[in-house]
Parts: structure tokens; C-alpha cells; sequence
């Protein structure tokens, strides 16, 4: 019983899969269709995809403490980028790439304000969110565009039904390696949990936070050019604070506290298959959008109360 | 026995020249400050600190709050650079660059905040900068990390439940020996402790004064240590240095002083302190 006990504790994410898998196994009693139909499986992975995607940029973050709401709105226009650079004349590849390196920018620009001036990160990337909605709606004229490219290359980025999910499934997976296993993430958690002692032990703190900016600014842009083509169009109201803000939550709810100090990225994954089982089931059902934002609503509180007992109740444990 | 501090200061130093020579102190002296000034805008923290370190030995220095004792710390370990006077490493002037410069040189830190990552573990904290990887991708080698930590705590006689506990959980004794353990698992030559009898318990301050002079005994190590409890520091210490608004006001042998005295002196300094200020 201790055992099992250490072993939830150990992992995190446990409780969450736990959370998973009961709301699963409840939508597919209410309804016979949800999980064993596969338009139904599809829909709810177009739905994880984006989101944990973008949560993978956000954990990192919020792991120094830090936060990027801009996220949203990179997302929305990092297409518009691609589209632009595709109409100068670039091939498609190419400009996928360039866009992406925009996108890497405006992290890179997120970061250098807060780190260099040592603004809040919620200032600056709030900031960033206006800054950029107003770009991409200025460069678009508010109206969508069709995307061009070959369909093999349109197939592995998105069009295929189930593309985006594999792009989201293995980036958590090399993230959470990556987080776990390298210099790099284990940087990020001691710079998160302690900056000073984390800069006094002879970590480059600024430096790291800054790439971590770019990681987010640039993962945000690949999810945005992902749903361009699964949707066959660049549109300039996607995205925006809906996706970003359902990215946190999914990072919260999947056990990174906001706080900082500490995070996991398959939480985060697994996170974002609550919000996803939550959104696709309640629409099977037949419940409304106001209802669901305030279940989802309690879900967040829920889970960050638990995540706040959690962690202390394995201080103590961890103690004794 | 009474005498100013000024008239103290001159004295130690003479017996230096009068002892070794010229000669000899740049040789026995394993690091050497001059005059180090450190200001943070309008604030001066250190006002022309000077100190040597010979080797083998355990400095200890002693002060009252905002003295400058940590940002003395901070400046021998490469943390942030000194606004101007010199430091001298094995005699030879050195300009530190980074904490991993320092580091290179043998110097390691036991800052008063012990600079653990709470939400790590006992293994990964010791390794923290330093870990070790394999070969060509920045991937860790957790098990390799782990058999050292254990390896390492043990050859220090510390006793943790388990390397793989999160540092956060773990008692202040503990953690103190954490980051000890860091500081000589690097082969530390010259190990710095900033208040490493800070919040904790007697029995736990006991566990680490005799780690501490173990390390001493050891012989590869000189230690400088800032301490609160005067009479702690003179059981432990061999040369101790009394710091004042950033300044040093008196250095003495452990042996030939005792804790009236240093209470006489850090009392007349400050009722000086205080004159100066009203007749200013
Ligand atoms: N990074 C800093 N910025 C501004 N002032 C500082 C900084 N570090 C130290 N000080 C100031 O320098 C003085 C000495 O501080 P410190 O070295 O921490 O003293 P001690 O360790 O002896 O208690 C204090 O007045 C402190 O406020
Ligand atoms: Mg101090």
C-alpha cells in the first residue's frame, strides 16, 4: 500500500492519467460512440494536438516562472508568415522553415525583454499578444487565405488526419526526454527552483531563460502552420488567447504549478487529453460551450488544489 | 590586554613579515585579496578589504549583518567582479571571470543560501553545473551521478536517507551537507562557507564543525568560513578576521584572543562609529 502509494507520488502524472481514463470510461458509457468511432477519435485528437503542443513551451516556461501569452497569437500568425515568404517566390519547405524562424523571433524578443529588462514575463508577453494580433489581422486584411503545397508535404504537416497528433506525440516525447535527461532541462528546473543558487552554482540563468522563450515562440508557430493545413486555410482569428490559455490550463491541470520550481511535460500531454475528452465529450452529450468553460473552469481549480496537496503531502512523506 | 583594532590589524600583519618573509607569504599564501572595493550604486559594501589565506588553514570571519562578508564571498568565487583592488591566486594575480573560472582554479562556495535546487534530488544537486554526461549529447548520466553522490556522502561521513530524495525535503544539517559535499566532490583547494551554522540545530551544527575540521585534517584543503558564534569560531578557526561596514577593523590569531575581546572591540568600534557620525 505505501508502496503504491510512493509510486503515485513518484509519479505525478498518475493522477491525472487516473482523471483520464475515468472521464473516458464515462463519455464512452454515456455515449457508445465516443472513443470506438473513428471520426469521433480523430476529432478528439485535433483537439490534443494543438494544445499540448503549445503546452510544451509553456511548461518550460512556467517552470522559471515565467509565462508566455503571446503563444496564441504566434500561433496565428507564423501561416501568414509562411504564406508571405511562399509568395516571394520561396518553395514551400523553405518557407515553412522561415516561418518558423519568425516565429523562434518573436520568442527570442519575448525573452530579451524580460530577461534583459527585467520585465515581467506576463507583461511583456501580453504586450506581444496585442502587438501581434494587430500585425497579423494589418498583414492579412482580416481575410483568410488558401495554403499551397505539394500534397505529400501538405500530408506529413497536417493534412493527414491523424499528422498533427503524431508531430504533438512526438515532440512531448522528445521534450519530456529532453526535460528529464539533459543539461538542459535539468538547468531549467534548478534555475526555476532556486535562480540565484541556480546562477551562484555557475548556470547561465539569463541565457537559458531566453532560449526557453524561443522554444515557446517557436513551438507556437509550428502548431499554427500544423492547423493551417489541416484546415486548408491560414486564418487570421485562429488561435489567439482561446488555444493559449487552454495550453496553460492543460499544463496545470497535468501538474505544473504556476509558481515555477518544478513541471512535467507528459503531464502536460495528458493534461491536454482531459480538456480534449472534456470538450469532445460534453459535445457528444450534447452539452453547450457556456457549460463546458464552467466545468472546465472547476476542472483548473480542481486540479491545482490537488496539485498543491500533492506536493506538499510528498514533502512529508519524502521526510519521514 | 586592549588595544585599538587599527594598532591589532598592524600587529598581525607585522608577525607575518617578522615570521615568514617577504619571500615566504607570497609562497604559503594560497589566495590573497588587496584592497577590494565593491560598491552597488550608492552603497558600498566593501571599502578596501584585505585578506590572505594560507594553506591549510581555516580563516574564520566574523561581523555583524551588511558587514560585506558574502559579497567578499561572491567576489572570490568569480560570482560578480570586485569594482577595483586585486586578487592573488598561488601568488599570481588573477582576474576571476565566471564562477566556472573560480571553479578551474579550485575554488569552490558554500553560499549562504547553499544554492540547492529544492525540487532536485540529493544527486542531481550535488552534480548541479558538473554533471556528468555521456559522451557528445548533454544527455545525463543519472546512474553514474547517483553511485558518485553515494560514493561521495559516504567518504565525507554524511549520512542521507536516500540520494534520490528531493533536497527540499530534507532537514538544514542535511542540506548544509549537500552542499558541502558539492564543494569537496570537486576537489575544492580552497572551500568558502558562508554561515554554515546558520539555522540549525546544535546537534546538526556539531555534525558539520566536525566535518568541517575532518576536511582540515585531511590536509588538501584552506578554508574560509563566515560565522555568527564567536566562540564557535575561535574552537574551529586558526586566524580570525572581524569585518565592519565593509572593512576590516581587526585579525588575529584564534589562539591569542578571546570572545571578551572580540566584544570589546566590535563595541568600541561602534561607539566610534556612532561619534563619527554625530560630529559628520
Ligand atoms: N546585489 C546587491 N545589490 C545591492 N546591494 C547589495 C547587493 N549585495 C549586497 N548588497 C549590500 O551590501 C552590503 C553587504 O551585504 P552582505 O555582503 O550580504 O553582508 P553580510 O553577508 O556581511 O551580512 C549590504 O548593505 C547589502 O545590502
Ligand atoms: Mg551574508
Amino acid at each position: 500500500m505505501a508502496r503504491t502509494l510512493n509510486t503515485m507520488l513518484k509519479w505525478r502524472e498518475l493522477s491525472v492519467i487516473v482523471v483520464a481514463v475515468v472521464l473516458a470510461v464515462y463519455f464512452q458509457i454515456a455515449n457508445a460512440n465516443f472513443l470506438l468511432s473513428n471520426a469521433s477519435l480523430q476529432n478528439l485528437s485535433q483537439f490534443i494536438a494543438p494544445v499540448a503542443l503549445i503546452a510544451c513551451g509553456e511548461v518550460v516556461l512556467m517552470i522559471g516562472g515565467e509565462i508566455d501569452l503571446s503563444a496564441g497569437m504566434v500561433y496565428a500568425l507564423t501561416p501568414f508568415l509562411m504564406y508571405f515568404l511562399t509568395r516571394a517566390g520561396l518553395p514551400a519547405p523553405l518557407a515553412i522553415v522561415g516561418a518558423l524562424a519568425g516565429a523562434a523571433a518573436v520568442g527570442a524578443v519575448n525573452g530579451m525583454v524580460t530577461v534583459l529588462l527585467q520585465v515581467p514575463s506576463f507583461v511583456t508577453t501580453l504586450g506581444m499578444l496585442f502587438l501581434l494580433n494587430g500585425l497579423t489581422l494589418t498583414l492579412s486584411g482580416g481575410t483568410p487565405v488558401g495554403v499551397d503545397a505539394g500534397p505529400t508535404l501538405a500530408f506529413i504537416m497536417g493534412r493527414g488526419g491523424y499528422a498533427e497528433f503524431v508531430w504533438a506525440a512526438l515532440i512531448v516525447l522528445v521534450m519530456h526526454f529532453m526535460l528529464r535527461n539533459t543539461r538542459w532541462g535539468l538547468h531549467t528546473i534548478a534555475a526555476g527552483a532556486n535562480p540565484t543558487g541556480a546562477s551562484e552554482a555557475g548556470i547561465r540563468t539569463r541565457e537559458l531563460k531566453m532560449v526557453n522563450f524561443v522554444i515557446s515562440g517557436a513551438l507556437a508557430g509550428l502548431t499554427g502552420i500544423l492547423e493551417a493545413f489541416r484546415i486548408s486555410s491560414i486564418d487570421p482569428t485562429a488561435g489567439g488567447t482561446h488555444i493559449m490559455f487552454l495550453a496553460v490550463a492543460a499544463a496545470v491541470i497535468g501538474g505544473t504549478p504556476l509558481a515555477g520550481g518544478s513541471g512535467t511535460i507528459a503531464g502536460a500531454m495528458i493534461g491536454a487529453m482531459v480538456l480534449g475528452i472534456l470538450n469532445d465529450g460534453f459535445t457528444l452529450i450534447g452539452i453547450n460551450a457556456f457549460t463546458f468553460d464552467l466545468i472546465l473552469g472547476g476542472a483548473i481549480l480542481v486540479a491545482m488544489l490537488c496539485n498543491i496537496l500533492i506536493s506538499r503531502y510528498r514533502r512529508r512523506m519524502a521526510v519521514s | 590586554m586592549t588595544h585599538t583594532p587599527i594598532a591589532g590589524l598592524r600587529a598581525t600583519q607585522m608577525t607575518y613579515a617578522a615570521l615568514d618573509g617577504a619571500e615566504q607569504i607570497a609562497v604559503t599564501d594560497l589566495l590573497r585579496a588587496e584592497d577590494i572595493v565593491k560598491t552597488f550604486g550608492p552603497v558600498t559594501a566593501l571599502n578596501g578589504v584585505s585578506l590572505r589565506l594560507r594553506r591549510g588553514e581555516i580563516l574564520g570571519i566574523l561581523g555583524d549583518n551588511g558587514a560585506g562578508k558574502s559579497t567578499l564571498m561572491k567576489i572570490l568565487t568569480g560570482y560578480q567582479p570586485q569594482t577595483s583592488g586585486k586578487l592573488y591566486i598561488d601568488g599570481a594575480e588573477t582576474v576571476l571571470r565566471s564562477v566556472d573560472h573560480a571553479r578551474a582554479l579550485g575554488i569552490e562556495c558554500v553560499y549562504q543560501d547553499l544554492a540547492l535546487a529544492n525540487s532536485l534530488s540529493v544527486y542531481h544537486n550535488i552534480f548541479l553545473n558538473r554533471e556528468i554526461l555521456y559522451p557528445g549529447f548533454h544527455i545525463l548520466n543519472n546512474r553514474a551521478m547517483r553511485r558518485e553522490a553515494i560514493r561521495c556522502l559516504e567518504e565525507i561521513g554524511v549520512y542521507i536517507p536516500s540520494v534520490d530524495a528531493e533536497v527540499g525535503a530534507l532537514s538544514g544539517g542535511q542540506r548544509q551537507a549537500i552542499a558541502i559535499a558539492r564543494a569537496v566532490h570537486a576537489r575544492a583547494r580552497i572551500l568558502l562557507l558562508d554561515e554554515p551554522l546558520a539555522a540549525m540545530g546544535a546537534r546538526e551544527a556539531a555534525l558539520i564543525i566536525d566535518l568541517i575540521l575532518r576536511l582540515k585534517a585531511e590536509g588538501n584543503m584552506s578554508i574560509i568560513m563566515i560565522m555568527h558564534n564567536y566562540a564557535q569560531t575561535l574552537d574551529i578557526a586558526d586566524r580570525i578576521m572581524l569585518m565592519q561596514r565593509g572593512q576590516v577593523t581587526y585579525e588575529s590569531d584564534a589562539r591569542s584572543t578571546s570572545v571578551p575581546e572580540l566584544m570589546t572591540i566590535v563595541r568600541r568600534e561602534y561607539q566610534h562609529f556612532q561619534l563619527h557620525k554625530e560630529s559628520a
